[in-house]
């Protein structure tokens, strides 16, 4: 009898200590609905191209660039193969002026009202190649179809975790492997992982609207074709977070938002 | 033989734990995203050569626990056709229950993107096996039908409480790992420079917790140990284990300290959590040893009573005629 009673307090033990890490949160916050981000049926006006104008501008780092983190890949050989020199994860990617940064996802968080748009045509790509992801940040339609593509010799998992839309962990195993997804949600911004190798990471910026861009290597961004109007203006970085601008736009206009985002003290790993 | 057996599944069972414990550590979990298939192969079928990067852990971790299952199998049919004791081969039917629910659990948690509350409970039911596997090798071995039994209350309690503790703080330590929080504070062996953190979330909570838990578990360890060798010095059943309980939990705590200061180690990491099991399965021996002479007295209701005294043996009280007993309730078969 005492003996059952243990047991029955050792598995009770379990029980509760599985219901506290379920109350943990496993790490991260609790997932909101997000809004679904494809128009309503007949929705609202159409943008008038004669209208329309642009917000352009550059995103820089005041300060240092930390230095990116070395990658060890030498778990795959095939990786190893693909990439004999050393290697860098892409976090912090700063032009020839040391200042320009690559890799930011700007977009109009903010303002369009209630415009509706023309269905997302051809379909996004991101591809497994030499063992990283290209691109690493990008940005995409709600409704509109992901390829993903392994061009790789080895094999990879992607592992997209957003908060938002549905998780889905889908594996390549064979080169030249396709899979489609399609997210349901407007969400900013979903990760994507590779569980196989660690260092393989990427972004991808869901949205209803077709306003948004990616940093160049000059750190350039152009969000063309936007109505008259006021807009909030997000740029966000995967490491140093978001920062908005507001810039209000009139017909054909063309105007520049400058971002810079402050460089993380030196620690002594940079 | 059976005892041999059984004995072996026990050291396949921290194998086994190692190899999770470093699918956790690698962060390799859902490397092979898909289950009970391995990139839509069969799990036995899956070619070496792909088991490259995380795969090798994760694919590893799920070939040693098919063997162990299978050793499970083979040891609960061998209990039942061989084993007089009714309860002990129950247990081997436990065991093998136990060891297919973890299967299931292992598999959820790849299904379910490693929800923290399947993961920490993967991790408490592992512990649960282990113990079950030691406990069976400990039954049958010979020492445990000659061994002296010793009826003393207060190490009975005391050992019980250590076991107890112990199981706790695992499973502290399994929701710290599975909930990220094995570096929610930093420094070791102060917290955020201090003696008590000076601000509080859900992780630095249970970070907090697990050191502790460790404090409490040191703490009844050497109560423990401090008792055996007082009052029952000559009993090497009992100062074996208390001594090898603690050198182990001296390690542990090092392996422990060492995980912070390493920021988390792979390596360090799962052998910290190996050490943890291995502190648990000693201190389940010593608290089984404790309580073998109550397993023997409550064996005796209707039976011929015997004085029970401390100094008195099963070899004793068989030759008094008190008839032997071999498990919690005298189901020798």
């Amino acid at each position: 009898m005492r003996l059952r009673n243990a047991w029955l307090g050792i598995l009770g033990l379990t029980l509760a200590a599985a219901v506290a890490a379920c109350g943990g949160g496993g790490g991260g916050e609790t997932a909101k609905p997000a809004d679904t981000g494809a128009p309503a049926a007949g929705g609202g006006q159409k943008v008038d191209p004669a209208t329309a104008g642009d917000v352009k501008g550059t995103v820089t780092l005041d300060g240092v660039a930390p230095k990116n983190e070395p990658i060890k890949m030498n778990a795959d050989p095939q990786c190893v193969k693909f990439n004999p020199t050393p290697q860098f994860q892409e976090t912090y990617m700063v032009g020839s002026d040391g200042k320009s940064l690559a890799n930011v996802f700007v977009y109009v968080k903010d303002g369009l009202g209630n415009y509706s748009y023309d269905p997302p045509t051809g379909t996004a790509q991101i591809d497994q190649h030499n063992c990283r992801y290209h691109p690493h940040v990008f940005g995409m339609r709600v409704g509109q179809t992901l390829e993903i593509v392994n061009s790789d010799m080895t094999l990879h998992n992607i592992h997209a975790q957003p908060k938002g839309n549905q998780e889905f962990n889908t594996g390549q195993p064979i080169q030249g492997m396709k899979t489609t997804h399609v997210f349901t949600a407007k969400e900013v911004m979903v990760p994507f992982k590779c569980d196989v190798h660690g260092w393989m990471n990427a972004y991808v910026g869901v949205l209803d609207h077709p306003y948004f861009g990616v940093t160049d290597k000059d750190g350039k961004f152009d969000l063309k074709g936007l109505p008259p109007g006021t807009y909030t203006i997000e740029a966000w970085h995967e490491k140093l977070g978001a920062t908005t601008q507001s810039v209000t736009l009139g017909a054909k206009e063309s105007k520049d938002v400058n971002f810079t985002f402050k460089a993380p003290a030196p620690t002594a790993t940079n | 033989m059976l005892h041999r057996f059984s004995t072996f599944l026990a050291a396949c069972t921290v194998l086994l734990i190692l190899a999770g414990s470093l699918v956790t550590s690698h962060d390799a979990g859902l490397s092979v995203p898909d289950w009970p298939t391995s990139y839509g192969w069969n799990m036995f079928t899956f070619p070496p050569s792909m088991w490259v990067a995380n795969i090798f852990y994760e694919h590893g971790h799920r070939l040693i626990a098919s063997t162990v299952g299978f050793l499970t199998i083979v040891l609960a049919v061998w209990l039942w056709l061989n084993e007089p004791r009714r309860w002990l081969r129950w247990l081997g039917v436990a065991a093998l229950g136990t060891v297919i629910a973890q299967g299931l659990l292992g598999g959820l948690t790849v299904l379910f993107f490693l929800p923290a509350a399947i993961s920490t409970a993967h991790a408490g039911l592992a512990e649960i096996f282990f113990c079950m596997t030691v406990a069976i090798a400990l039954f049958t071995s010979p020492g445990w039908m000659t061994f002296p039994a010793t009826d003393d209350a207060r190490l009975r309690r005391l050992a019980t409480t250590t076991t107890v503790a112990v199981f706790t703080q695992i499973l502290i330590g399994a929701t710290m790992r599975h909930t990220g929080a094995g570096l929610a504070i930093p420094d070791f062996p102060w917290m955020f420079g201090r003696l008590v953190p000076d601000h509080w979330d859900a992780k630095i909570a249970v970070h907090f917790a697990h050191r502790a838990g460790a404090l409490v578990v040191t703490s009844l360890v050497v109560a423990s140990a401090a008792v055996v060798w007082s009052r029952h010095r000559l009993h090497r059943a009992l100062t074996r284990p208390a001594l090898l309980l603690l050198l182990l939990v001296a390690v542990q705590v090092t392996l422990g300290a060492w995980t912070v200061i390493s920021r988390r180690d792979p390596w360090i990491n799962s052998v910290h959590v190996v050490c943890g099991a291995l502190v648990l399965t000693t201190s389940l021996v010593l608290t089984l040893r404790t309580w073998r002479a109550q397993f023997a007295a409550e064996a005796r209701d209707g039976l011929e009573a015997v004085p029970y005294t401390r100094s008195s043996t099963l070899r004793d009280r068989r030759d008094a005629g008190a008839g032997l007993e071999t498990g919690p309730r005298g189901a020798r078969a």
